[in-house]
């Protein structure tokens, strides 16, 4: 391609970040010294364009080289990819995580999302500023899923390797320490500590979580690990399809569709190859486990990977995995480095003769990223927009191949179901839907976490545990994206069928305790401002109309009856646009949290 | 970036005339400046050169070969068409009996391997480039050969950066290596190609290795590209002047069309040969008959049959040779034998190599008159100026694409002060010289054409506005023929495949202007993206990317040299002397430098260019110059 | 050998517009089919020379069994579908993202945005004085166009055109997310530091003026830009042999824009910067 580039060139320390991802570059086309077997024979075209895909991680190796992407930098990362340097700068301002203006080495992402506000963020905030000096750049961040600990900071010092430390529950003396010394910050406490069942009989999906070493291959082999692709390689795909349909598996990112439907569709595509991808971008707010999941059984999910790859024919497998989640990153690939150098990933996995590998693609700040068609986008190097469906992924996903997208507790499903069988799988919870769920509860209760509990038991039953505190005013399920019911609607039974009955939805299994000390319409300024920050900007209803939302919120924040009626009736008329007319999932429920609280809360009466 | 004072050019608005060339030009009615053109042609009936134009319509140039045959009585009629791509209508003449590239433009969206030889379409031809990369998009594979690595080459799977001039030696190795590997496609090559035993032993000694020693790229290069395109089940070969403006262009083109034969990629959809024409109506030019060798519909003058058919409708007798090329005439003037020239719409003070040689040849004219649209520098030598109008936008009529596509031109704006058709203005004088030509409108002219020309014959007006632009050939008012060229050479029956392909049995010849120690720079030209030819209509505009005229070296020469961008060096060659800004371009390697004709007011190129001519085909070797460059004694950075 | 390839002839399929019967070639859109039924559906980010991008929203359809309203400049027709084109649901969402649009973006150049705001009834005005705006001064870095993206709706047609579509320079993308989204060159710089090629291809599929040719801005600028005196005559450009078809619009006698037919077989409505721009020489008349 002839692509231009401006004059800046990128340091030494720039260009050995890219070179590090990269390996050196092969000729002066790609940035090497001008040699003059490079001025009589030039090699490019589709192999040179097909390394698209590259472009996300390279500008993660710059910004966690740097702390910040310069013009140099990004001209040298499109010349070695191929990529033109407007469509680089796209992508690479479409992250929050990434700046391409000069920043200080350490960003300290302080979360401002509901349970960290709750729990005294916007003093934190303030305290870190004034704690830091300019060496450090505070970011006011959207969830980083560490609810259960909130309110939670993430440092991110730039280097050699980049260095990451964690304050949760964070002061501002905590948070400071970890921005200004991540390497003597105190270590994280262990994922069981977000489980307050952990240890506990019955579990399923959680069973491993606090009892098995995350690092070891084999102490999760010693607790059950690998039985389960063990029986996949007796089923053969069709039979694995087989049981995952029967269990009655539905997908619990949010949308319920049933995986054993999807698997069978991708598997049946005469196009190849065929793609696994797991969704491990976990961005709705308030929603920690998956990464709990990675955290404390990582096995599980790349054993979890295998069996779905060779049921559908996939050899190649991607987790896309959100770049707010260093510790689950480095849990997860060094779970996939073990499994790769024993054999359990690789050309011949358990030799059978399956080959299949596992890449780990950092998200890099965007919620929007966590909708299966927008992940696509981003692993292949563009902006992290939803494309419309159909096509849907089955026929056309990840490099336009057919492709299975699930998510991180829908896959770690599939080994009960491969290890007891599909009856008594489905023996679990109701008869619509089946199988134990993971509950994300934060906010007003004594005991935060992810709990686990079968499909069914109530709302008022998940509370209990959680030890629910008094004055409850109400719940949010779902997450930004979901709905709010009121204390009296405890009895709603946790399944996707009993949360739509009563009008709602179980969302990505998000339930949120406020009490009546809550400022209800902050709240939802704040969700606004979340669909705000999170849209992509490519469609119309979400791109304007979650800006008119804020603007219709932030007016009436004080106001109450006739005062706030005609912005009331204006949000449901911008409401109603955006989940009819929207593209994706994003701006079709931006506006379901507001509705709820006006119509089941009467929030502005 | 320099301050430039680029020479604009205003719009002729009256005719001027002169009674000698010493005095300057004053405005004259149309019939003073009619009369005298029409006084000094008549005394030079038997010395007389029509340069008609490659930029004007079918029609216009339909008339003025007409004139010059009819009214002249002369076949010397020939447009700037020679200065670019006469090789490649004498390649393909000699090779398929017809001048046109052989393929269409949306074939190259749907081919397999696509070669740009000595193109860089990318700059020159940018809308045939969004073909060629909607064929990329679609798979297609592209191999780029030059010597610079153009914005073209930087869209390949593999880019051959060969010698400058080597071009018969890389393209017999390929073919060697064809053969070789038992990829020839011996059932093509039985059956509708002839010489292939010659070829063979031809191309015979041009090993890989050879061909590395010669051209400079790599054995391995050459073999990939030699096998991609023999294996293609659909293949293209485009090429534009890297190959045509050589001192053996005709020779450079024969050996491409070669290739083609040899792995039968011609002659079907998708595979194909497709010369790149640079000027909007260079293809019209030659099959309105405006070249010195051919009627109208590419008729062959030696073709008694085809005579009598024209001088039935002609009312004429016409010459049973062939006329002088544009090259044979500028030595016809050097040596007296050609005095008056009728030159329209071409600049060739400019645009011909060797510059000052072109000059000196037209001021020792009788009698010249200049038929333009501006006082080019070409019409500041003339006796008269008549001013025409714009054939693009001020003129109806057609023109005649690279894909042999015909279609219509039409007037948009009202042309300024007394400027004139050209079709208006040749009958006018015309009929001064005896000949009283009606033509009601463009469309007249046209109709008279399609009753002498088969290949046009389909093509009415109406027809051209329905299919917008028919392709030639078109013999019927009913149907439309194949996109592409030369099927006839795949059908079984041998009455039907006709004369077979005959290889073209070319040898490697260097270009003439060798580097020395004394000139030891390789010296190559070519366009850009914003400017055409001498610069006359695209100075008009205010292009972003314009910044006039450099010598273009690789960063080793320019350290070399120790000279920098925008420093003034003098450029030399054995013709000539210019100076010129430095610019750096990474694209080049250590010996090879590049230019532009685009800003000759700035920089005169072409006094560098060296006027060996093709013996064939009359083009001269633009691409070719051996250079030095020396630092100026006080160092001008003009940036 | 291969013969001219036209191709497996395409099926008709069957489906309802409205309650009436359609019958359309597989593959066709819905708005392909609501065109040939006569129908008259609002579009603005839809280009005849590009894949539809569905962005703008202003062409929802109602298609009986989907959860939403769908695109119909990009949802393909199936058999049986019955679709629905008008109606309260699809006037709801279509006079909002006009209200959406109009309040945000100046639309006062965007053909028939007017005709549509009084069809649907849409009241830009009602999100109130302190509503976000772009409010971007035009930018002219360049004797050739001007980006006045104050006008811009984000349709990604011109990144589009620029991009892998049809001229494959790249020189613009969109930058940032969300409502700060913009049309850029690399670093937000000039385009005269950019890879622009000043060919004018986003130039021809802007459908809200953001993106206009210099000539027409200025007469814009200065009262005299008027459509209703110009006169367009298609013709061929006179730089190389390519044969690109040029449209010229001309008001008294001056050449003030030069647009490519977008069904031309040559150009599929693109041109260079020599045919776009390179016509000033035949009126520098003295």
């Amino acid at each position: 391609m002839d692509l231009h580039f401006g004059d800046s060139k990128p340091t030494d320390e720039e260009r050995a970040a890219v070179d590090a991802l990269l390996g050196p570059p092969e000729s002066s086309w790609e940035g090497a010294d001008r040699s003059d077997a490079d001025l009589r024979w030039a090699r490019g075209g589709r192999e040179a364009r097909d390394r698209r895909d590259l472009l996300l991680p390279g500008l993660h190796a710059i910004n966690d080289r740097i702390g910040w992407i310069s013009e140099g930098a990004l001209g040298y990362l499109c010349r070695r990819l191929t990529v033109p340097p407007a469509e680089a700068y796209g992508v690479a301002t479409f992250y929050a995580m990434f700046s391409v203006e000069p920043r200080p080495a350490t960003v300290l992402h302080v979360c401002t999302d509901l349970a960290c506000t709750a729990a005294g963020a916007s003093a934190l905030c303030a305290g870190v500023e004034t704690g830091l000096g300019p060496g450090a750049h505070v970011e006011r961040s959207p969830c980083l899923g560490l609810c259960e600990r909130a309110p939670a900071a993430l440092a991110i010092r730039a280097g050699d390797p980049v260095r990451t430390a964690v304050a949760a529950p964070a002061t501002a003396r905590t948070a400071v320490l970890a921005a200004t010394s991540p390497d003597s910050a105190p270590e994280e406490p262990p994922a069981a500590m977000a489980v307050p069942q952990a240890g506990q009989d019955g579990l399923v999906l959680l069973k491993r979580i606090g009892v098995v070493d995350p690092s070891s291959l084999d102490d999760y082999r010693a607790h059950g690990g690998y039985t389960a692709l063990r029986h996949a390689f007796g089923l053969g795909p069709a039979g694995v399809i087989r049981e995952v349909t029967d269990s009655g598996l539905v997908g619990r990112g949010g949308a319920a569709f049933p995986t054993g439907r999807k698997w069978q569709a991708t598997a049946s595509q005469p196009d190849r190859p065929h793609y696994l991808v797991c969704n491990a971008d976990e961005s709705e707010p308030d929603t920690f486990k998956d990464r709990v999941l990675m955290e404390g059984d990582p096995y599980s999910l790349v054993e979890a990977m295998t069996i779905a790859a060779y049921a559908i024919g996939a050899h190649r497998g991607f987790v896309y995995l959100r770049g707010e989640y260093p510790r689950a990153a480095r849990r997860l690939q060094h779970a996939v480095d073990q499994a790769r150098a024993r054999g359990f990933l690789g050309d011949d996995v358990l030799g059978q003769g399956f080959a299949f590998d596992v890449e780990i693609r950092r998200g890099a700040g965007a919620y929007i990223c966590g909708e299966e068609t927008a992940l696509f986008n981003s692993i292949e190097g563009y902006r992290g927009e939803p494309r419309s469906k159909p096509p849907f992924p089955v026929e056309e996903g990840l490099f336009g191949k057919p492709t299975v997208e699930n998510n991180v507790e829908t896959l770690v499903n599939v080994l009960p179901i491969l290890t007891m069988g599909a009856p008594a799988y489905a023996a679990t919870g109701t008869e619509r839907s089946t199988g134990p769920k993971l509950f994300c509860v934060s906010g007003s209760v004594a005991r935060p976490g992810v709990y686990e509990l079968p499909f069914g038991a109530t709302l008022g039953e998940l509370l209990q545990l959680a030890g629910v505190r008094e004055n409850l005013r109400a719940v949010l399920l779902g997450g930004a994206a979901g709905g709010f019911v009121r204390p009296d609607e405890l009895g709603i039974p946790l399944t996707f069928e009993g949360t739509r009955e009563a009008g709602t939805t179980l969302g990505s299994g998000v339930v949120m305790a406020f009490d009546d000390t809550v400022p209800l319409p902050r709240l939802l300024l704040r969700i606004a401002q979340f669909f705000r920050d999170e849209s992509c900007g490519q469609c119309v209803p979400c791109r304007v109309g979650t800006v008119r939302q804020e603007e219709a919120l932030h007016r009436i924040v004080a106001r109450t009856g006739a005062d706030a009626a005609g912005d009331v009736a204006l949000l449901r008329e911008v409401g109603r646009a955006m989940r009819d007319a929207s593209i994706c999932g994003l701006g079709q429920t931006a506006w379901n949290a507001v509705e709820s609280a006006i119509d089941r809360l009467g929030a502005y009466e | 970036m320099r301050k430039r004072e680029p020479k604009t050019y205003t719009r002729l608005t009256r005719p001027l005339v002169r009674d000698s060339r010493n005095e300057p030009f004053r405005q004259a009615g149309w019939e003073e400046a009619l009369d005298r053109a029409a006084r000094g042609l008549e005394r030079n009936r038997d010395a007389f050169g029509m340069f008609s134009c490659a930029r004007a319509t079918n029609e216009m140039n339909y008339v003025a070969q007409k004139f010059a045959r009819v009214v002249m009585g002369t076949n010397n009629v020939d447009s700037c068409n020679r200065t670019c791509h006469a090789p490649s209508v004498a390649g393909l003449t000699a090779a398929f009996g017809s001048g046109g590239g052989t393929s269409s433009y949306e074939e190259i969206e749907h081919t397999d391997v696509i070669v740009m030889w000595g193109s860089n379409a990318r700059f020159a031809h940018p809308i045939f480039f969004q073909h060629v990369l909607k064929g990329i998009r679609n798979g297609a594979r592209m191999y780029a050969v030059d010597p610079r690595r153009t914005s073209t080459a930087e869209w390949a799977e593999s880019w051959l950066g060969l010698n400058v001039g080597t071009d018969i030696p890389m393209a017999h190795a390929i073919g060697r290596e064809i053969i070789h590997a038992g990829l020839a496609n011996e059932a093509f090559v039985g059956r509708a190609t002839t010489g292939f035993a010659e070829y063979k032993a031809l191309v015979e000694p041009w090993t890989l290795s050879l061909a590395e020693k010669v051209t400079g790229v790599p054995a391995r290069a050459i073999r990939e590209l030699a096998h991609a395109y023999a294996r293609a089940e659909r293949a293209q070969l485009c090429w534009t002047l890297g190959i045509t403006e050589h001192h053996n262009g005709t020779d450079n083109v024969r050996a491409l069309i070669n290739l083609s034969l040899l792995t039968g990629q011609v002659g079907r959809w998708g595979a194909g040969l497709q010369p790149l024409r640079g000027q909007n109506n260079v293809q019209g030019g030659g099959d309105m008959g405006a070249i010195p060798n051919r009627l109208p519909g590419f008729q062959d003058i030696l073709d008694p049959d085809a005579r009598l058919k024209f001088e039935s409708v002609w009312d004429t007798v016409i010459q049973p040779h062939y006329g002088l090329n544009l090259t044979e005439m500028f030595e016809a003037m050097e040596e007296g034998t050609l005095k008056a020239v009728y030159c329209i719409g071409e600049n060739p003070a400019q645009s011909e190599a060797d510059s000052e040689q072109a000059v000196r040849r037209l001021s020792a004219l009788d009698f010249l008159v200049v038929q333009d649209i501006f006082l080019t520098k070409t019409a500041e030598l003339a006796d008269v100026v008549l001013p025409a109008t714009a054939g693009w936008a001020e003129t109806e009529g057609t023109t005649t694409n690279s894909e042999r596509r015909v279609q219509r031109v039409r007037r948009a704006v009202t042309p300024p002060g007394e400027a004139r058709e050209d079709i208006d203005i040749l009958c006018a004088l015309a009929a001064r010289l005896g000949h009283d030509w009606k033509y009601q409108d463009a469309e007249a002219v046209w109709n008279e054409l399609r009753s002498v020309s088969p290949d046009h014959y389909g093509m009415t007006y109406d027809r051209l506005v329905e299919h917008q632009g028919i392709q030639w050939p078109c013999p019927s008012t009913e149907r439309l023929e194949p996109t592409y060229l030369h099927g006839r050479l795949w059908e079984t029956d041998p009455a039907k495949r006709g004369t077979p392909a005959p290889f073209g049995l070319v040898r490697h010849d260097p270009p003439v202007d060798l580097t020395d120690e004394e000139y030891p720079i390789r010296l190559t030209t070519g366009r850009r993206l914003d400017s055409y030819n001498t610069g006359v209509q695209s100075g008009g505009y205010a292009s972003p990317l314009r910044r006039g005229e450099y010598i273009e070296l690789c960063p080793e020469d320019a350290e070399r040299y120790g000279v920098v961008v925008g420093e003034e060096v003098r450029v030399s060659s054995r013709r000539g002397a210019v100076v010129a800004p430095v610019w750096v371009d990474t694209a080049l390697r250590p010996g090879l430098a590049f230019m532009t004709m685009h800003f000759p007011d700035e920089v005169d190129t072409n006094q560098l260019t060296i006027e060996a001519n093709c013996p064939i085909a009359g083009t001269a070797e633009f691409k070719a110059s051996a250079i030095r460059i020396e630092k100026l004694p006080v160092a001008t950075i003009v940036r | 050998m291969t013969v001219t390839p036209l191709g497996i002839p395409r099926r008709l399929l069957e489906f309802t517009i409205d309650g009436q019967e359609a019958r359309v070639p597989e593959g066709s859109t819905i708005l392909d089919s609501c065109r040939a039924a006569g129908k008259d559906v609002p579009t603005l980010c839809e280009g005849d020379t590009l894949r539809p991008k569905n962005a703008c929203r202003v062409c929802v359809v109602e298609v009986e069994g989907a959860r939403t309203l769908v695109p119909a400049c990009s949802r393909k027709a199936e058999p049986g579908m019955v679709v629905r084109t008008g109606g309260e649901r699809v006037r709801h969402s279509r006079r909002i993202v006009l209200e959406l649009l109009a309040s945000s973006v100046d639309l006062s150049t965007t053909p028939r945005a007017a005709e549509w705001i009084k069809e649907y009834e849409a009241k830009p005005d009602r999100f109130g004085p302190d509503a976000a705006r772009l409010d971007e001064e035009p930018r002219v870095d360049n004797d050739l166009y001007v980006r006045d993206y104050g006008k811009c709706i984000l349709c990604y047609k011109c990144v589009d055109a620029c991009g892998d579509q049809w001229q494959n320079s790249f020189a613009i993308s969109v930058a940032g997310r969300g409502f700060d989204a913009r049309i850029a060159v690399e670093h937000d710089a000039p385009l005269t530091d950019s890879a622009c090629v000043y060919c004018g291809n986003c130039v021809e599929v802007c459908p809200t003026g953001a993106l206009s040719f210099k000539s027409e801005f200025d007469m814009r600028a200065a009262g005299t830009w008027d459509e209703s005196r110009q006169t367009e005559t298609t013709t061929v450009c006179a730089y190389c042999g390519v044969g690109c078809n040029l449209t010229l619009h001309v008001q008294d006698n001056e050449i003030v824009k030069v647009t490519s037919p977008h069904d031309n077989p040559v150009t599929h409505g693109n041109l260079c910067i020599k045919g776009r721009f390179g016509y000033q020489h035949v009126q520098n008349r003295g």
